[in-house]
């Protein structure tokens, strides 16, 4: 099955090793994540003014951009993006007469008729994969090694456009079960990383990243398992320069999902790119015995 | 409620005539800011609650009394847009929105919130572009 693909920057540029090992995921499954084309930002923070309909053109485009291209579906692997084009696919289909106005205002783009649905892959990967084939595919299982699932905001909330429950998810649960993982379950899970304060405000990201981080250390658990490439910088690096902050601390390895699975499926770790991580992951899954290099 | 809110030169000078401050905020978050009764959840849940100077229903309070000073409170900066309040709040009232509703009204008067020059290349490098796509869009407009 091809899939059509919308990356957007981050995935470009700093989470390349995300984008990377989804694909060699779909490569083992005989699917294939084909990246749109003409896509472009989605403005990352869906806007909350009633009255500015201009912050949704962006998103608008791309969803133009799917359907022009014959699709009535897009796989997303940034939380954000997610977010953002769920909350403006979700707003032209309960408004047409928002809808009407954007499209008035494009000359260059067809109308949008509001055919395609927008999922985030680890939805996909539940929904339409199966945690269970996952299971069976196995081939280095995480067997005793003790993670933490975090899922931060954007995959959670708001409900209408959440992949599961607002309050208590279980999806990364589910999907550590099926890799052979030990689950540490915490309250923090969907609670903020620090978001974009990260560039004006690093201390109090650290703090965050450490309130989080730390009630798993505590627990002994080895890792930390998410998904948004803000929330993996966040915990890991402005977690790491919290070990300065907070005498005692130390900061775990942060995984994407998309690594764990792929290191699970006996794929080649290299495409795992742990080198951008600022805690090696590597050191864990060597001392575990998942893999030896 | 007399709390200490540090004053902004420029913002302090916005001008509002009698209830037209919550008239704008109701405008363009489109949330009833009156059907708030004050159980403070909002707050409790609140991930900045330790650094605000005012907490998330003081602000609703503040806007409703007609408070001006509260455009000066660092709780708008503070507040990342998580949602957490929204989802919890029991009577339905988008904080989320009030928030941004807040920012907007000084944003919209060309005053904006950021000083990305100071951060460092080596910093810039490794942050990823959602993070600086975001801040753009909530504190500059
Ligand atoms: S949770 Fe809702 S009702 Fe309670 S204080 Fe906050 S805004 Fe008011
Ligand atoms: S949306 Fe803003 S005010 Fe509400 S809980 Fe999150 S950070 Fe706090």
């Amino acid at each position: 099955m091809k899939l059509l693909y919308f990356p957007g920057c981050t995935l470009k540029t700093s989470a390349k090793n995300l984008e990377k090992s989804a694909n060699a995921i779909m490569e083992k499954l005989s699917h294939e994540l084909k990246e749109m084309d003409d896509w472009v930002c989605c403005g990352v923070v869906s806007s909350l003014s009633d009255d500015d309909l201009m912050r949704h053109l962006a998103p608008l485009r791309s969803l133009i951009h799917v359907e022009d291209q014959g699709e009535d579906k897009v796989i997303t692997l940034c939380d954000m993006c997610c977010n953002t084009l769920k909350q403006t696919n979700l707003r032209v289909k309960e408004k047409p007469d928002d809808l009407e106005t954007l499209n008035a205002f494009m000359d260059k783009e067809n109308d949008y008729k509001g055919t395609v649905n927008v999922y985030h892959f680890l939805e996909f990967l539940r929904d339409e994969v199966g945690f269970s084939k996952l299971k069976q595919m196995v081939k280095n299982p995480l067997k005793g090694i003790r993670i933490m699932p975090y899922y931060g905001c954007m995959m959670l909330r708001p409900r209408e456009v959440a992949i599961d429950d607002a309050e208590d998810p279980q999806i990364f649960n589910d999907l550590l079960d099926a890799l052979g993982a030990e689950i540490v379950d915490n309250p923090f899970k969907i609670e903020c990383c620090g978001s974009y304060h990260t560039i004006e405000n690093k201390d109090i990201v650290s703090k965050r990243a450490h309130h989080i981080t730390n009630y798993a250390f505590e627990r002994n658990a080895d890792a930390i398992i998410l998904s948004c490439p803000l929330c993996r910088f966040n915990l890991d690096v402005r977690g790491k320069e919290a070990e300065l902050m907070f005498k005692g601390y130390k900061q775990i390895p942060i995984y994407y999902y998309t690594q764990l699975i792929a290191i699970a499926l006996g794929i080649d770790p290299e495409i795992c790119g742990f080198d951008d991580h600022a805690v090696d992951p590597n050191l864990l899954l060597k001392k575990k015995g998942v893999y030896k290099i | 409620m007399h709390k200490k809110i540090p004053k902004n030169k420029e913002i302090s000078k916005i001008i509002f005539k009698k209830g037209e401050l919550v008239k704008e905020v109701e405008e363009i978050s489109g949330e009833n800011l009156f059907g708030c009764y004050q159980c403070g959840t909002c707050s409790s849940g609140c991930p900045y609650i330790d650094d605000m100077d005012l907490t998330p229903d003081e602000v609703i309070r503040y806007i409703i009394l007609d408070r001006k000073e509260v455009l000066n409170s660092k709780t708008l900066w503070l507040c990342s847009a998580c949602f957490t309040c929204a989802e919890r709040c029991p009577r339905d009232i988008n904080i989320t929105k009030i928030m941004e509703a807040l920012r907007q009204i000084i944003l919209r008067r060309k005053i904006d919130y950021s000083n990305t020059r100071k951060t460092t290349k080596k910093e810039r490098e490794k942050i990823p572009q959602i993070a600086f796509v975001s801040l753009f869009r909530k504190n500059i407009g």
